[in-house]
C-alpha cells in the first residue's frame, strides 16, 4: 500500500515521463521531415527520389547558363562530368555563383528539369563537392 | 629573424608550461607541500607564460604588418595592397594564426586567473593554475606540431595571395578576438570545476569563485556571435542574420550550456544546491567549446571559416578533445559520489525555476546538437550527405525557449528555498495586461496575426515589464525599510549582480521582440531596375540612378546609387550598395546598403548587371538586379545581445567581489 506522498511522486513522475516521450518524439518528426538529402546528377537520374526538397551538387557547366524573360530567371546545367541535369531558378544568385564553378541548389525535380528554389553560397570560391574531386 | 624568436618564444612558453603545471599537480598531492611558494611560483609561471605567447602573437602581427612573405602564413593570407586594420586582422584570419589566438587567450585568462587568486585557497589555487596550464601545454603543442604559424616560405613570394574578401571587413576584426575569448573563458569555470574534483571538496567558495569568470566568459561570448551575426547580415547580401549553419550551431551550443552554467552557479553559490549538476555543465561547456573549434577548424565542415584543410590537424584537434572530455568525465564519474548532491529545495522555489531554466537549456543545445552532428556522423557512416534545414531548427527552437522567457519573468519575484505561488502570480497581473495591450495594438495596426507573434510578443513584453516593475520594487522595499532617500544610493545597495540580471533580462526581451517582429513583418523583394526607375516596398520608395565603377583600396566596385523616400515625404536618403572585386583574387562580394533606423532597416543590395541590356553599352544605362529588403526591428537584435552582454559585464563589478579579493578565503565548512 502506497502513502498519500509516494502516489503524488508516482503521478509526477509519470507526468514527466510521458511530457518528455511526447517532446522527443515531436522533435524526432520534425528532425526527419526537414532531413535535407545531397544528391550528384547521376544518383539523380539513376534513382530519382520520392517528392520532396532535396539538394543537388555539381559543377555548372561553361556556357550553359542563359538568363530569360524578366532578367532574374535563369537556366544552366549542373554537371558531375557523368551527368548533367538542366536547372531553372529564379532570384538573385549568390556571388560566388559562377560557370564553372561548384554549386549547390536546394529544390525538387520536375518532369526532369531541376527547379531550384534557393542557390546556396556557404562555400568558398574554390569549393568542389567531394565527389567531383576525384 | 622575428618568426624564429616568435618559434623559440612558443617552445619556451610549452616547456614552462609542461614543467611548472605538471610540477605543482604533482607536489600538491604529496603529504605536506610548500602549499605557498607552490603557488605563488605558478602565478609566477603563468605570467610568464603568457608573456612569451604575447610575444609570439606580437612577432605574428609584425610578420603581417611589414609583408614579410617569406612566412608562409603571411603569404598565404595577406596581400601588399590589404588596408593596415586588416594586415592585423589577417594574423588571425588563418588556421594556424587563429590558433595561436585561441592560445593566447587562454594563456591570458590563465594570467588573469594568477593575479586575481591570491586570496584562493593556495592548493585550490595550484590545482586550478595547474590545469590551466596543461591545457596550454597541449595547445601550444598542437600549434608547433601541425599548425605553425611561422612556417618559412622559400623562395619568398612576390606578393601575398590576400586575406578572403569576405573577412575584409570591420566587423569581422573584432568578431573572432571576442568569440575566443568567451570560449577559452569557459576553460577557466572547467578548471575550477577539475580542481575542485581532484580536490574532492566542492563548496560555496568554489561556485563563488567560478561564477565572475563563468560571467565574463558568457559576456564575450554573447557579444562574438552577434558580430558574426551582423556581420553575415551585412556582407553575404542576403539580408539573413542567423542560418542555423552548422558554423553558427557550433558557437551557439557552448553559449547554451554556458547560460544554463552561469545559472545553474548562482544555485549553487548561493543555496549550495545542485553541486554535481553544475560542475557537469562546467566541463561540459568547456567540452563544447573545444567542439565548436573542432567543429570551425578542422575542416569537417565547409564554410568561410574552414580553410584548406588538413585532415592531420582535424585529427590532432579531435585527440584532444576526446582527451579532455575523457578525462574529465571519468574524473567526474570518479569523484561525484564524494561531492553531493548538496541543499535540498520546494518546487515552488528560486531554486527550481532555475532548474527548469537549465533544463530548458539542456535540451535546446541537445536538438541544435542533433541537427549538428547528425548529419556529419552519416556522413562518416555511409558516405551520403545530407543536411538538416533551417525549419526543423525554428520548429524546435521557438517552443523550447519560449517557456524560458515566461518563466524569466516570474524568476526575479521568487524566493529561495520556498515561495507562496500566488505572490509571484500575482505581480504578474499588470505586465500581462500590458503585453496583451502591445500585442493587440500591434496586430491591430500591422496586421498579420500568427501564434509566434501572440506569443513571442506577449512573452518579451511581459518579460521586460515585469523585470523592470521588480527593480522598482526592490527600490521601493528599501526606502520603505530606511534606506537612503538618494534613487543611486538604493540603487547600489541592491548591488551590481542584481542590476546585470535586470539588464541581461531586459535584453532577452528587447531580443526576443527583435526577433518576432522581424520574422513576422520582413518584406523581401527581388527586382530589376533600369536608372530612373521607381519601385516601392511598403511605405518606401527606391528609385535607381546608376552603378558607377570606383576603385576601393585593394578592389574595383560596381558603386551602385539609389535613392530613398518615405511615403510622399521629401527627405531622400542616397543608398549606396556595392558590389567589390578584389584585385588580388578576382573574388567578388556584395557589400549591402542599409538604412538603419529604431523602427527598422531598409536593406538594399546589388545582384548583377542583367544581360537584356547588354545591346546598349554605356554603363549609366544598364538594368541591375536588385535585392530590397524591409528588416523591422532587427536592430533590437543586436541590441537585445549587447544588453545582454553589458548585464553579464556589469556582475563582475559586484562589492562582494572586492570583498572576496580582500579577505583570505580559507575553505569555509560545507554547510
Amino acid at each position: 500500500m502506497l502513502n498519500k506522498s509516494r502516489q503524488i511522486r508516482l503521478v509526477w513522475i509519470l507526468g514527466l515521463v510521458l511530457a518528455v516521450s511526447a517532446t522527443v518524439y515531436s522533435v524526432l518528426r520534425v528532425f526527419n521531415d526537414n532531413l535535407v538529402l545531397f544528391y550528384t546528377p547521376t544518383q539523380l537520374k539513376e534513382s530519382p527520389p520520392p517528392g520532396r526538397n532535396y539538394r543537388l551538387g555539381g559543377m555548372v557547366e561553361m556556357g550553359s547558363l542563359v538568363r530569360t524573360g524578366d532578367g532574374l530567371s535563369m537556366r544552366f546545367r549542373v554537371t558531375d562530368q557523368n551527368n548533367v541535369l538542366s536547372v531553372t531558378y529564379t532570384g538573385i544568385t549568390p556571388d560566388l555563383f559562377k560557370e564553372g564553378k561548384g554549386v549547390v541548389a536546394q529544390g525538387r525535380l520536375e518532369n526532369g528539369i531541376f527547379v531550384a528554389s534557393e542557390i546556396l553560397a556557404k562555400h568558398d570560391e574554390n569549393y568542389m563537392p567531394p565527389k567531383l574531386k576525384q | 629573424m622575428i618568426p624564429e624568436l616568435a618559434q623559440l618564444a612558443l617552445s619556451l612558453a610549452l616547456m614552462l608550461a609542461l614543467l611548472t603545471g605538471g610540477f605543482g599537480l604533482w607536489q600538491v598531492t604529496r603529504p605536506e607541500p610548500p602549499l605557498v611558494y607552490l603557488a605563488r611560483g605558478m602565478a609566477g609561471s603563468s605570467v610568464l607564460v603568457f608573456s612569451l605567447i604575447l610575444a609570439s602573437f606580437g612577432a605574428l602581427v609584425a610578420s603581417f604588418v611589414l609583408s614579410d612573405f617569406s612566412v608562409l602564413n603571411v603569404a598565404e593570407n595577406s596581400n601588399i595592397l590589404l588596408p593596415l586594420p586588416y594586415k592585423i586582422a589577417a594574423s588571425w584570419g588563418s588556421h594556424e594564426g587563429s590558433l595561436l589566438l585561441w592560445t593566447l587567450m587562454l594563456s591570458g585568462w590563465t594570467a588573469a586567473v594568477a593575479l586575481f587568486s591570491s586570496r584562493l585557497a593556495p592548493g585550490f589555487r595550484i590545482r586550478v593554475l595547474g590545469v590551466l596550464l596543461i591545457l596550454q601545454f597541449a595547445f601550444v603543442g598542437f600549434l608547433l606540431t601541425s599548425s605553425n604559424p611561422f612556417g618559412r616560405l622559400l623562395p619568398a613570394a612576390v606578393s601575398g595571395r590576400d586575406l578572403n574578401p569576405l573577412l575584409q571587413d570591420p566587423i569581422m576584426v573584432s568578431h573572432p578576438p571576442l568569440l575566443y575569448m568567451g570560449y577559452v573563458g569557459f576553460a577557466v569555470s572547467f578548471a575550477f570545476a577539475v580542481a575542485a574534483l581532484l580536490e574532492g571538496r566542492l563548496d560555496p567558495t568554489w561556485a563563488r569563485w567560478s561564477r565572475p569568470w563563468a560571467n565574463a566568459a558568457w559576456s564575450f561570448l554573447t557579444v562574438g556571435i552577434l558580430l558574426g551575426s551582423w556581420w553575415a547580415y551585412t556582407v553575404l547580401g542576403w539580408g539573413g542574420w542567423w542560418f542555423w549553419d552548422p558554423v553558427e550551431n557550433a558557437s551557439l551550443l557552448p553559449w547554451l550550456a554556458g547560460t544554463a552554467l552561469i545559472h545553474s552557479l548562482a544555485v549553487t553559490d548561493k543555496r549550495d544546491a545542485l553541486k554535481s549538476w553544475t560542475v557537469l555543465l562546467a566541463m561540459v561547456t568547456f567540452a563544447l567549446s573545444l567542439l565548436g573549434t573542432f567543429l570551425v577548424r578542422s575542416g569537417v565542415l565547409t564554410s568561410v571559416h574552414a580553410f584548406a584543410a588538413d585532415p592531420k590537424r582535424g585529427i590532432l584537434i579531435l585527440a584532444l578533445l576526446v582527451l579532455v572530455i575523457g578525462f574529465s568525465f571519468v574524473l567526474y564519474a570518479a569523484r561525484t559520489g564524494k561531492v553531493g548532491l548538496g541543499g535540498q529545495f520546494s518546487w515552488r522555489s528560486r531554486e527550481s525555476l532555475l532548474l527548469i531554466n537549465n533544463v530548458l537549456m539542456v535540451s535546446a543545445l541537445a536538438a541544435v546538437m542533433l541537427g549538428t552532428l547528425y548529419p556529419l556522423v552519416i556522413e562518416v557512416l555511409t558516405g551520403n550527405k545530407m543536411s538538416v534545414g533551417p525549419p526543423y531548427f525554428n520548429a524546435v527552437f521557438a517552443p523550447l525557449l519560449l517557456p524560458a522567457v515566461w518563466l524569466m519573468a516570474i524568476a526575479p519575484y521568487s524566493q529561495w528555498k520556498s515561495m507562496p505561488l500566488g505572490e509571484a502570480m500575482r505581480a504578474m497581473l499588470w505586465p500581462l495586461l500590458g503585453a496583451m495591450l502591445v500585442t493587440g495594438l500591434t496586430i491591430w495596426r500591422w496586421g498579420k496575426p500568427s501564434l509566434l507573434l501572440v506569443l513571442g510578443l506577449a512573452a518579451a513584453v511581459t518579460l521586460a515589464y515585469a523585470t523592470v516593475a521588480q527593480a522598482r520594487q526592490q527600490l521601493a522595499k528599501l526606502r520603505r525599510h530606511g534606506g537612503s532617500v538618494l534613487l543611486s544610493d538604493r540603487a547600489r545597495q541592491l548591488g551590481m549582480s542584481y542590476w546585470g540580471m535586470i539588464v541581461a533580462h531586459v535584453g532577452i526581451a528587447v531580443f526576443v521582440a527583435g526577433v518576432t517582429l522581424v520574422k513576422t513583418y520582413e518584406v523581401e523583394r527581388d527586382l530589376v531596375m533600369a536608372p530612373g526607375q521607381t519601385e516601392s516596398l511598403g511605405e518606401w520608395r527606391l528609385t535607381f540612378i546608376g552603378v558607377d565603377s570606383v576603385p576601393g583600396p585593394n578592389y574595383q566596385a560596381g558603386h551602385g546609387v539609389f535613392e530613398l523616400t518615405r511615403g510622399s515625404g521629401r527627405e531622400i536618403t542616397l543608398i549606396e550598395p556595392e558590389k567589390r572585386q578584389f584585385t588580388a583574387g578576382g573574388q567578388v562580394i556584395t557589400q549591402a546598403a542599409i538604412e538603419a533606423g529604431f523602427f527598422g532597416d531598409v536593406y538594399v543590395s546589388l545582384g548583377e548587371p542583367v544581360a537584356a541590356d547588354r545591346a546598349s553599352s554605356r554603363p549609366s544605362e544598364q538594368a541591375w538586379s536588385v535585392r530590397m529588403y524591409l528588416k523591422p526591428f532587427i536592430n533590437w537584435i543586436w541590441w537585445g545581445c549587447a544588453l545582454m552582454a553589458i548585464g553579464g559585464i556589469m556582475t563582475l563589478f559586484d562589492k562582494r567581489y572586492k570583498r572576496l579579493r580582500a579577505r583570505p578565503v580559507v575553505a569555509e565548512p560545507a554547510r
